[in-house]
């Protein structure tokens, strides 16, 4: 466990010129469940796996709204989202109120990846142990991006972030071309076949599992009256969108992408379904 | 309405000034100075805040909505009390690409606000230079927001604004006073030019603001200005006009007024006339 001895303060280089505490850090994101984005010329979409404490709990929030026009999942320490969200919400609050205008995006996304800068250089803090994907919708379209605690933040087509997200982004990265014409429906099924590839073996995704958030205009599953602004689906409205999916292409054996890239993940030691902080 | 500035925010003292003639620095005392001779304190003498009166004042600021977008009016006068001061000054201040504030009342207030409404624009817009821009409706809604807090201070910023513009083909006009009040109307005008000139926009504009071109309003406003200057003591006969169009804001040189003083000569019971 005590991998080396500059590990144990944020503002020290290693003599490889790396700063460990950040690198766990990046590590907490891993270990939290995945979260899948996707973007289409229309549409913002995020998907994540919420994981559950035991048959008995209930699932742990995995997306937040934080505007009409923003909204986040998350992967790692669910009280650094809380923080981090809370603060969000200030700044576009208060956007509406000096301005009057819906908060710009990537400015929303900068302020975090500035603030998560300064826990990796200042002595005695320590770095956030979360990452967002966070999507958003302004006059320039819809946008999603991904934050992470070592203060950096990329925009994307797609993105996956959390345990085996490697698995996801692989599905991703073969089918993105096609994401920008997508319907809100193929884009969400291309969702769900992503976040399916992070899945363990015995498991599948539920309604009861599987959050869906979307930014843009409503699909023929919802109401007519639906709005463009961000909505969290759980439960049984999801259930259309799961029997959307086409199944797994398992059998070839000699296996393909998917298991390929899975074992380029660290071993799945903190992935259990037990496991109350990593979300 | 008591259109000295002067007497603006002050309590009144019927009973000894009646027609505010003191000095503005002895009128706090005056009381006391009339009494007893002893220093008395007013109700508000304690207090840390700092309500002021404009010292040197501009006075209306018009603004109408036409076919290519807005287009606003100020003279280039700067008075001290009644007097005359400075003849050149500027009244309308871009900000960004698609904006302009139109200021009446304090110009030390108004010049404090252009230093601030620059630094938003540098902040926001210089630094940044991500597409997101500040259109007309936002610069109002902050300026709004400055105003109300200054007053809630107790320390106002003595100015009627006018802010105009077209942002993504929408036109943009409305106002904001030194109690933070906003409205907005195809038509608006600041200080004396809402008692004389707003009904005579009113009148020439509404209904008409996607037909008039721009030499039209550019007619109204000169109009207006015109039957301005011979009303309002405070104004002078040179002007500015700014446009503000899908092309961006244009703010004209110093114009000068056409007038026609020819009916004086029939006036009579002022002046030096015999009979």
């Amino acid at each position: 466990m005590f991998r080396n001895t500059y590990d144990s303060d944020n503002t020290v280089f290693s003599p490889q010129g790396r700063l460990h505490q950040v690198e766990y850090a990046l590590e907490a994101v891993k270990q939290g469940s995945a979260a899948v984005g996707l973007r289409s010329k229309t549409h913002a979409i995020l998907l994540a796996l919420k994981r559950s404490s035991g048959e008995l709990a209930s699932y742990q929030q995995k997306m937040f709204r934080i505007d009409d026009h923003v909204g986040i999942a998350i992967a790692g320490l669910t009280s650094d989202a809380r923080v981090l969200s809370n603060f969000m919400r200030q700044q576009a609050m208060a956007s509406k109120m000096v301005f009057n205008r819906p908060v710009p995006v990537n400015r929303l996304v900068s302020t975090i990846a500035d603030k998560a800068q300064v826990n990796t250089q200042e002595y005695g803090r320590r770095p956030y142990g979360v990452g967002f994907l966070v999507v958003g919708l302004d006059h320039t379209g819809p946008h999603l991006y991904e934050f992470s605690p070592s203060g950096t933040s990329f925009e994307y087509f797609a993105v996956s972030i959390g345990a085996r997200s490697q698995s996801a982004k692989t599905y991703l990265e073969k089918h993105f071309e096609s994401f920008a014409d997508c319907s809100l429906e193929d884009l969400i099924r291309h969702g769900l076949h992503a976040l399916r590839e992070t899945l363990q073996q015995d498991k599948e995704l539920t309604t009861n599992n599987t959050s869906i958030g979307i930014l843009g205009p409503g699909s023929v599953h919802e109401p007519a009256s639906t709005a463009v602004d961000f909505r969290i689906l759980e439960g049984t409205p999801i259930e259309v969108y799961l029997q959307t999916m086409q199944p797994k292409e398992v059998p070839p054996p000699a296996s393909t992408s998917a298991t390929a890239s899975s074992s380029t993940q660290p071993p799945a030691g903190g992935d259990d379904d037990v496991q109350m902080s990593e979300q | 309405m008591d259109h000295f500035p002067t007497n603006w925010g002050r309590p009144k003292y019927d009973s000894f000034d009646t027609h505010a003639t003191y000095p503005i620095h002895n009128r706090g005392h005056a009381q006391s100075a009339a009494s007893n001779g002893a220093v008395q304190h007013t109700h508000f003498s304690h207090s840390k805040s700092a309500l002021r009166q404009p010292i040197v004042t501009g006075t209306s600021v018009l603004a109408i909505k036409y076919k290519d977008g807005i287009m606003m009016a100020a003279d280039n006068l700067a008075s001290y009390g009644s007097l005359a001061r400075f003849k050149g000054v500027q009244r309308l201040h871009p900000v960004g690409d698609y904006t302009v504030v139109g200021a009446s009342g304090d110009m030390s207030d108004f010049q404090y606000l252009q230093h601030i409404l620059d630094g938003l624009v540098i902040s926001e817009e210089a630094n940044l230079q991500d597409g997101h821009t500040l259109g007309p409706a936002e610069i109002h809604e902050y300026l709004s927001q400055v105003m109300y807090q200054r007053r809630t201070k107790m320390d106002p910023l003595w100015n009627s604004l006018l802010v105009g513009g077209v942002k993504d083909g929408k036109r943009f006009l409305a106002f904001v006073d030194l109690l933070g009040v906003t409205y907005s109307a195809s038509t608006l005008a600041t200080g004396y030019g809402a008692y004389i000139a707003q009904p005579l926009l009113r009148k020439a504009v509404e209904g008409r603001e996607d037909t008039l071109t721009e030499h039209e309003a550019r007619t109204i406003l000169e109009d207006a200005l015109r039957v301005l200057f011979y009303r309002d003591a405070r104004s002078i006969n040179q002007y500015q006009i700014a446009t503000i169009t899908a092309n961006g804001a244009d703010i004209s040189g110093s114009l000068k007024l056409e007038t026609a003083w020819g009916f004086a000569e029939g006036i009579r019971g002022y002046g030096a006339q015999t009979q």
